[in-house]
């Protein structure tokens, strides 16, 4: 077996493939979220950066592959550590209290799992055009795909806005449990800098969710049309 | 019957490499056919174990706890002594071995002590060498502070937690020896008997405890480090579990038992409570370095301790003696708590308990310095009894602390039972009427490391392997007899608890045979304790059954062991006409209350042989032999 | 004071369990958590029932023996606390009090509250220690030990192998009581050399023992009696990387 197969099959191991493909989902989260931002900039800003990503051929290609296989590893090595945890605790407490624990730690796996069905519905609504095929025909002035006509469109619907809010408000709690513990798990802890990672998984969870929510209420505000 | 020590003739530098010399050896081919049986798993059992292990013997050990990581040994706070000198200030193997014999008030052997104080380097070496994590200096070299009243430091320290660190790193080398299968460890197992075939010990009897199930194990030879035996006082700073019945059992089996009576007090616990009381906690002596200890001068003054005026307070220590004051001996300062608190000045619940007060201190240093000398034994306090010293005095009382009482050993560490070898607290040999601080950790490891080794070989080298095997029917008499015992407890049927028992005896033993013993008292002890004993067996009550975890029934057999023992130990306290050490005789004390030691005619080891039951045991007395030390007046003035 | 103990009964590891009710009056909070259970038992068997088993033996918070949940909480949940040190000044008269064993797959029921730990021994036959047979050390003197190691080793080593870290933890991770044992040896010099094969080896026995791993709650660090940091963990971390990675 190979040395990298054996590390991931223990669960130190499989922790390791959480943080660091969990860190390159963050590094997409946050490129997706500056790309989505330039709709404030205007059409031709967003669908000029929308073409120049599609222009990329071959390379967005590999780019979209390794960002399925990083995610599919996020999540099934998610799945199975979940699953020998609760293996691993077979009967309960009559009475469960915790000390410190956070809200967000105790439920990082459903926010992933939520957001996992959030992920498959966004790229049927938007990317793959499965469930609004029309989107895929706008053209705009200059002829380029026009991202963003389908941005408005789609958040105008009350409930898209409201589905990918709810969405973003999981992914903000997911990142500050999971960006925080990503410093633990790759073994970066030191009394000076502790304070600083502890903080740094909230702070980015709540720019993030605000980030990305900002799109659909400007749209539904009509600042955004 | 004559005892011999085996101490080799010779200069006392050379005489364990005299007698390493001398010893036979096992051929390394032959070493995994012998079979070696290790009770306990502490710093002495469980080092024995490893390196019997480690030589390619075939071990199994056993504990009561659920893992051998939970001995006694491991509440050990203050540290191990050893002759380093690192700290160049004239400390020698020869000062350690003078300390120890002095400590001991002249009644342990010469030649046992010596080499204690010459393996003390070694130990040092080998533990640091397993990663224990030994308090360092900045420049990275070895720590030491002074212990005990010691004149020099040479005491070896992990925080307050040194045995712990210690027994770890035993275990840890223990659990070693586990993975490459040269140990077999048996967690939750207790020994019941000891099997003697052909006068030598073969084998042992165990109670799996969580099953029940009663099993025999054939050996070449039987190793005993069950520890010490303090709870016979009910009270005390042991471990719950810590009990005689491995030691009790092979005594009845026909090794002699040696200076029971010999039990330390310490000075400084956390007072009881109440009856509820299971245990008492201990604090280290060193409070008394700033603390000034007084109780109110009038019985029965129930005042809170901050509205008592000084003109209302004792300090007795200081006002009785006055060159030593709240430093006075461990004993010293025991017995005058105790005097106060009979006089009725006792403070606290129950009387029982005097004040340790700081407040001078504090007015002199600040908290602060307080704080910084004390403030893990304050926050222990404050845990225990919700009081916050630096505002109201600590109380204090003294508990029982350590047994230096044991089986008889030679020098080898063998009983007179050919075979048994006796290490650690189990045995009687090192520390004589009283033991000095930081020495028991020094002992268990010495035994356990670097006696051992050699003297079991040279044992088993005279022995064919595997001559006796448990079908012999000594074996199944054994068993038999540990059977019949446990149906006779569960039997009975009575009204009383065991507990209940338990806490009788250790009254009684308390106030007879404490700190202060006398003949008047000791007799009256010798009626009454036979009497529980005799209520004990007509009216005890065990809950459940044999052939589950019973943690009532594993007390009833420790409790029936300590009844036993109990007047075992009066019987000696009453045939040592004399004061020594901890052994306080009324009747032999100077006008200060300092022991008087009777050189004449008490120079020996008390050594008790059981007689059957219900007989008076046979006192054999083994003549201490003084070449090296003169035999001093033991005064800390 | 007086209180409603709910406790865990269970006759052996094959038969269910379930929590039974027990009244306990006139306690007193000078009592430790223990001696209110010694109490609770003396009258249990004064009526001819059996009394309730746990685990305990120094009863001053050092060899790690005592092991219960206390509503909700390993020992309890007092800040540095164990078991036998919990004094019942903390609890209020007519306190409903739940009493539980530790639960974990790799710690089963024995009786009671009495739990089967020997999972641990095994983790530390993997590697939890330093080869070094009795009678070939050197001065001890010989190899310097900075002192902020020996105290970042000590502050490791202080753990007492109690296991509350697998009880408090929601995942049941023995994380901290590995890390504890790696992180004390990785910062001395004599560990080094075996450093590699025992993270590996003790972590590989930590799984198959079916304990959970460390999803970063922190339970365990806020329960330990010890206050064993979390900080070992993220050592163990490192130490499992270096020896995947660079070792053969």
């Amino acid at each position: 077996m190979s040395r990298f197969a054996r590390l991931c099959q223990t669960s130190i191991g499989a922790k390791q493939v959480m943080a660091v493909t969990g860190l390159l989902l963050f590094g997409f989260v946050i490129g997706h979220l500056l790309g989505n931002l330039l709709v404030f900039a205007g059409r031709d800003s967003l669908n000029g950066y929308a073409h120049k990503l599609r222009d990329l051929g071959a390379l967005l290609w590999v780019v979209r592959v390794v960002l399925l296989v990083v995610f599919l590893a996020h999540v099934g090595s998610a799945l199975r550590l979940w699953r020998l945890n609760r293996a691993a605790r077979p009967e309960p407490y009559a009475v469960e209290a915790h000390l410190v624990t956070t809200y967000a730690g105790r439920t990082i796996v459903m926010s992933g799992l939520l957001i996992l069905a959030y992920v498959v519905y966004h790229l049927m609504h938007f990317t793959l055009g499965a469930t609004n095929p029309e989107y895929l025909k706008l053209m705009d002035p200059k002829g380029l795909p026009d991202v963003y006509r389908m941005m408005v469109l789609g958040f105008s619907n009350a409930a898209v806005s409201g589905v990918y809010i709810v969405a973003m408000i999981l992914l903000g709690f997911h990142l500050s449990h999971g960006l925080t513990s990503f410093f633990q798990t790759v073994g970066l802890n030191h009394p000076a800098y502790n304070p600083c990672f502890k903080r740094v998984g909230p702070v980015a969870g709540v720019v993030i969710a605000i980030g990305y929510i900002s799109i659909p209420l400007a749209v539904l505000a009509g600042l955004v049309k | 019957m004559k005892l011999e020590s085996k101490v080799p003739s010779g200069p006392i530098e050379s005489k364990w490499d005299k007698r390493r010399n001398e010893m036979r050896l096992v051929n390394p081919a032959n070493k995994r056919r012998y079979r070696v049986i290790v009770v306990g798993s502490g710093l002495a059992g469980g080092a024995a174990a490893a390196t019997l292990g480690e030589m390619g013997y075939r071990v199994d050990c056993f504990c009561f706890q659920d893992s051998p990581r939970r001995a006694h040994s491991i509440a050990a706070q203050g540290g191990i002594n050893a002759a380093k000198n690192y700290q160049n200030d004239g400390d020698s193997v020869y000062r350690l071995f003078y300390d120890t014999m002095k400590g001991g008030d002249f009644r342990s052997r010469e030649g046992n002590v010596y080499r204690l104080a010459q393996l003390s380097a070694a130990i040092i070496d080998q533990c640091v060498a397993m990663g224990v994590p030994f308090a360092r200096e900045y420049g990275g070299q070895l720590a030491n502070r002074s212990f005990g009243g010691a004149q020099v430091s040479r005491t070896f320290y992990a925080r307050g937690q040194t045995g712990q660190q210690l027994l770890l790193g035993v275990y840890a080398e223990l659990c070693r020896q586990i993975a490459a299968k040269t140990v077999t460890m048996h967690p939750r197992t207790e020994m019941q008997e000891l099997v003697v075939v052909d006068g030598h010990a073969k084998g042992i009897v165990t109670r799996d405890l969580v099953t029940g199930a009663i099993e025999t194990f054939a050996a070449d030879a039987v190793v005993l480090a069950t520890g010490g035996y303090a709870p016979v006082f009910y009270l005390s700073t042991n471990a719950m579990g810590n009990n005689v019945t491995a030691i009790y059992r092979a005594y009845r089996k026909g090794a002699l038992f040696a200076n029971p009576c010999f039990t330390q007090i310490h000075p400084t616990c956390i007072p009881v409570t109440g009856e509820h009381q299971s245990k008492l906690t201990l604090m280290s002596e060193s409070l008394r370095n700033d603390g000034r200890i007084w109780v109110p001068k009038r019985a029965g003054d129930k005042r809170d301790p901050r509205q008592v005026p000084e003109e209302d307070r004792d300090y007795y220590l200081e006002r009785i003696y006055p060159a030593y004051g709240n430093l006075a001996a461990r004993d010293v300062s025991s017995r005058a708590a105790k005097r106060m608190c009979d006089e009725g000045k006792g403070v606290g619940p129950g009387g029982l308990g005097v004040y340790l007060d700081f407040s001078d201190a504090i007015k002199r240093l600040g908290e602060g310095v307080i704080r910084e000398r004390y403030g893990n034994l304050f926050d222990m306090y404050e845990r225990i009894t919700g009081e916050d010293a630096y505002q109201v005095p600590m109380r204090i009382y003294p508990a029982v602390h350590y047994a230096m009482g044991g089986l008889w050993v030679d020098y080898d560490l063998m009983s007179n039972v050919p075979g048994l070898f006796v290490l650690g607290e189990a045995n009687f040999s090192d520390h004589g009427a009283n033991r000095l601080g930081a020495s028991a950790l020094m002992q268990g490891l010495a035994d356990g490391y670097f006696v051992i080794p050699y003297t079991l070989s040279n044992y088993l080298a005279g022995q064919k392997y595997g001559a006796v095997a448990a079908s012999r029917p000594e074996f199944r008499q054994a068993g038999e007899e540990a059977q019949e015992r446990i149906r006779k407890l569960l039997s009975v049927k009575g009204k009383r608890s065991v507990t209940s028992f338990h806490r009788e005896l250790g009254k009684v033993l308390w106030e007879h045979c404490g700190m202060e013993r006398s003949r008047g008292g000791l007799t009256k002890a010798l009626e009454i304790v036979p009497a529980i004993r005799e209520e004990f067996w007509e009216n005890v009550k065990v809950t459940g059954g044999a052939k589950e975890l019973n943690p009532e029934l594993e007390k009833a057999g420790r409790v029936a062991d300590f009844l036993d023992l109990a007047e075992l130990i009066c019987h000696d306290a009453l045939a040592r006409e004399e004061s020594c050490g901890c052994h306080l005789r009324a009747e032999y004390q100077t006008e200060e209350g300092e022991a008087k030691r009777n050189d004449k005619d008490y120079c020996f080891v008390s050594a008790w042989e059981h007689k059957g039951p219900g007989q008076k045991p046979v006192l054999q007395k083994e003549p201490l032999e003084f070449e090296t030390v003169h035999l001093a007046e033991r005064s800390y003035k | 004071m007086n209180l409603t103990l709910r406790i865990w009964r269970q006759r052996n590891a094959q038969e269910r369990g379930s929590l039974v009710s027990y009244e306990a009056k006139d306690i007193s909070p000078d009592m430790s958590f223990l001696e209110m259970l010694d109490v609770v038992n003396e009258r249990l068997i004064a009526k001819g029932e059996e009394p309730v088993a746990f685990d305990h033996d120094c009863r001053e918070g050092i060899c790690g023996m005592c092991s219960l949940v206390i509503n909700g909480l390993a020992h309890g949940g007092r800040r540095a606390t164990t078991t036998c040190q919990l004094h019942m000044r903390h609890f209020k008269d007519g306190d409903v009090i739940t009493v539980e064993p530790w639960r974990s797959r790799a710690f089963p029921v024995v009786r009671d509250l009495v739990v089967d730990r020997t999972a641990f021994d095994r983790v530390i036959h993997a590697g939890g220690f330093v080869s070094s047979n009795a009678g070939g050390a050197p001065d001890a003197n010989a190899l310097p030990v900075p002192r902020d190691d020996a105290e970042k080793a000590m502050d490791a080593a202080a753990c007492i192998g109690c296991g509350a870290c697998v009880a408090s933890c929601p995942n049941g991770s023995a994380m901290l009581f590995v890390a504890a044992k790696v992180s004390h040896l990785a910062h001395l010099p004599q560990g080094h050399p075996e450093r590699a094969q025992r993270v590996l080896g003790m972590v590989h026995q930590m799984d198959l023992e079916g304990f959970g791993n460390c999803t970063n709650h922190t339970e365990c660090e806020a329960v330990c009696p010890k206050e064993v940091s979390i900080s070992h963990i993220a050592k163990m971390n490192r130490e499992f990387i270096r020896a995947s990675v660079l070792e053969a």
